[in-house]
């Protein structure tokens, strides 16, 4: 509960009151987070966001200044909370997951595998080749679109600001492959429990020959103007400081762990959806300062064009989803003459499929870090718990130590680093 | 598909699922297989033990999640899940403790990781869990006037009355508005 405009009676200096902060926040709470020269009035509190275009949606930063410095930074997140979780707990493992695209809306295909990837662990089905291929090329230039985005975004934040618009140019490129396959240029819901919704269509291939062709000039440009920027370089280097044990304690993941020099990528460490078939490495900083996390990053493009490479040449044939009739509809044209096709499609529409009583845990490198999902079934239709570990809420969580004694100019930069997408830190 | 503590032995390297086993063994009150996935069930009182063992002595150094699964109408009701990974290994273990409906306090593990701290935040918030020495516990999805929490299984999904020309004004006058 809030406590309007409680004043502290004894000392004349005390001018700080809960309510000024604009959080949801009693008293004595703030006392425990804040430093006591912020509760005298010496200390500055400010209130950042959670309108302000650097907090990369709905964020918002209570920051304690002295001076330029910062002393304290407290986020307060929730403003985008939807209920993802509890909306999946009421429909069928199937509907659950055109809600699995709104979580991280930059990377929807990468949360839609981790998702379909943990009800086919728990249902124990297995996936065509084909299937899985055309899922590791979707998840990687969905990965290239995330970076993107935050590439822009970030160098935007720190006032590169034709950055932005070059990356969201190079990004319609990733959006129209996706319109291709799924029809739908963000919100694509395009895998299925078992496999694809359909086939790829033709052009697609060509297509994403032409995005391996074209990215490479488009990066070289990307570093021209950041890498070596004097600028830029200035903004970054030695700024946001982690190193590995605090990073590790404080469960971050993705580039925004290699950049503190930690090898972990769960692509390497627990390969799924076939990614032990292609040859790539896992780029590693050695700071864990923002410059590192940024290159880490921008490394992965390259990683992730290799990777589409291998994949396209060594695209199998085949079917793209599996024949297990339990989980996936039968072809139309089977319905027509076969009594179980029939069966099957109709128990499938109308009731969905059981999954056997257990827990399983699933978990895929997205941009951002390791994304997991964890489903409680009960045998019924429906999960009694699906959670999503979200790498953005658990790199966010380790921003005060991040922020700590860095200059307000840099809260920005910093934020900008460590790669959050409100949508999945909400949920 | 549910196998004890030999499946346990046999899926994570054999000297660790026997290292385990012999210095927590009167901790844990069992373990599951499931999936190739090791759950040890352990109790709210030695809980903190457990992941401080895991954490120094087995080297899962990473807490990576830690969640609520609402069990009703089971007792005990509420399952506390703790994800360990251990980066040097490369292997996961999950941790479980069960909690009853009438006691819902559990001691923090913030103590053992520091990434536990928000994700306990969030259970406190969509579940009424309560941690024992968290440093900041409160609300953090959820507007802090809200009241109940929103997984518990009594909280149900609620679907929006459609608008149209016939009932628009009804509907219209029970929405739900944002407060001041």
């Amino acid at each position: 509960m809030t406590i309007p405009n409680l004043r502290i009676e004894e000392s004349p200096k005390n001018v700080v009151s809960a309510s000024d902060t604009q959080l949801d926040i009693t008293f004595d709470q703030l006392k425990k987070l804040v430093s006591p020269r912020a509760l005298t009035g010496d200390n500055m509190l400010l209130n950042m966001g959670p309108q302000h275009p650097s907090t990369h949606g709905v964020l918002r930063l209570l920051l304690e200044l002295d001076g330029e410095t910062v002393i304290n930074c407290i986020p307060d997140i929730g403003f985008l909370h939807t209920g993802i979780e509890k909306t999946a707990e009421s429909k069928t493992y199937t509907k659950a997951i055109v809600v699995t695209d709104r979580i991280d809306y930059l990377a929807p295909m990468i949360c839609n595998t981790a998702y379909v990837g943990a009800v086919e662990k728990l249902m124990g089905v297995d996936v065509p080749l084909r299937a899985q291929y055309i899922r590791v090329i979707l998840n990687e230039l969905t990965r290239m679109n995330s970076h993107l985005v935050w590439l822009g975004t970030h160098a935007l934040d720190i006032g590169a600001m034709s950055m932005f618009l070059y990356t969201f140019r190079e990004r319609e490129m990733l959006l129209d492959i996706f319109e291709m396959v799924s029809g739908v240029r963000m919100m694509s819901s395009y895998f299925r429990v078992g496999g694809l919704w359909r086939d790829i269509p033709a052009g697609f291939i060509d297509a994403v020959r032409n995005v391996i062709k074209v990215f490479p000039d488009k990066l070289l440009d990307y570093e021209k103007l950041l890498k070596e920027n004097p600028l830029w370089r200035e903004r970054t280097v030695g700024i946001g400081v982690i190193n590995k044990e605090d990073a590790i304690a404080w469960g971050m993941t993705g580039p925004s762990l290699r950049g503190s020099g930690v090898n972990y990528d769960v692509r390497k460490a627990m390969p799924y959806s076939s990614y032990d078939h292609f040859e790539f490495s896992v780029p590693v900083g050695s700071n864990g300062d923002v410059y590192d996390r940024y290159r880490c990053r921008v490394e992965e493009f390259y990683q992730s064009l290799k990777i589409i490479q291998q994949a396209l040449d060594k695209l199998p044939s085949g079917p793209v989803i599996t024949d297990n009739r339990k989980v996936a509809p039968p072809p139309k044209h089977e319905i027509a003459y076969s009594m179980e096709s029939l069966i099957h499609h109709f128990k499938l529409w109308t009731e969905g499929f059981r999954a056997p009583e257990g827990e399983v845990y699933f978990s895929v490198e997205s941009g951002k870090g390791e994304f997991g999902v964890f489903i409680s079934s009960d045998g019924g239709v429906r999960p009694r718990r699906v959670h999503f570990r979200a790498p953005s809420l658990c790199n966010l969580q380790s921003l005060p130590q991040l922020s700590k004694g860095c200059l307000i100019a840099d809260i920005v930069g910093i934020v900008g680093s460590v790669d959050i997408v409100l949508g999945e830190v909400d949920r | 598909m549910e196998q004890t503590a030999e499946g346990f032995a046999a899926t994570m390297t054999p000297n660790l699922g026997a290292a385990v086993l012999a210095a927590l063994g009167d901790c844990l009150s069992d373990v599951r297989v499931f999936r190739d996935e090791v759950t040890l069930i352990t109790t709210r009182e030695r809980i903190v033990e457990v992941l401080t063992y895991l954490r120094d002595a087995q080297e899962f150094n990473m807490l990576i999640d830690e969640t609520c699964v609402d069990y009703l109408p089971k007792e005990p009701r509420f399952g506390i899940i703790y994800q360990l990974y251990s980066i040097s290994r490369n292997i996961r273990v999950r941790v479980k403790v069960m909690l009853s409906e009438s006691n819902r306090s559990i001691a923090t593990a913030t103590g053992v990781y520091c990434a536990a701290n928000w994700l306990e935040r969030e259970m406190y918030d969509l579940f009424g869990i309560n941690f024992e020495g968290h440093p900041d516990l409160r609300r953090i999805m959820m507007p802090a006037g809200w009241e109940g929490h929103p997984l518990l299984k009594e909280s149900a999904v609620k679907v929006e009355e459609v608008a149209f020309s016939f009932n628009r004004e009804r509907v219209e006058a029970n929405k739900p508005r944002a407060q001041e």
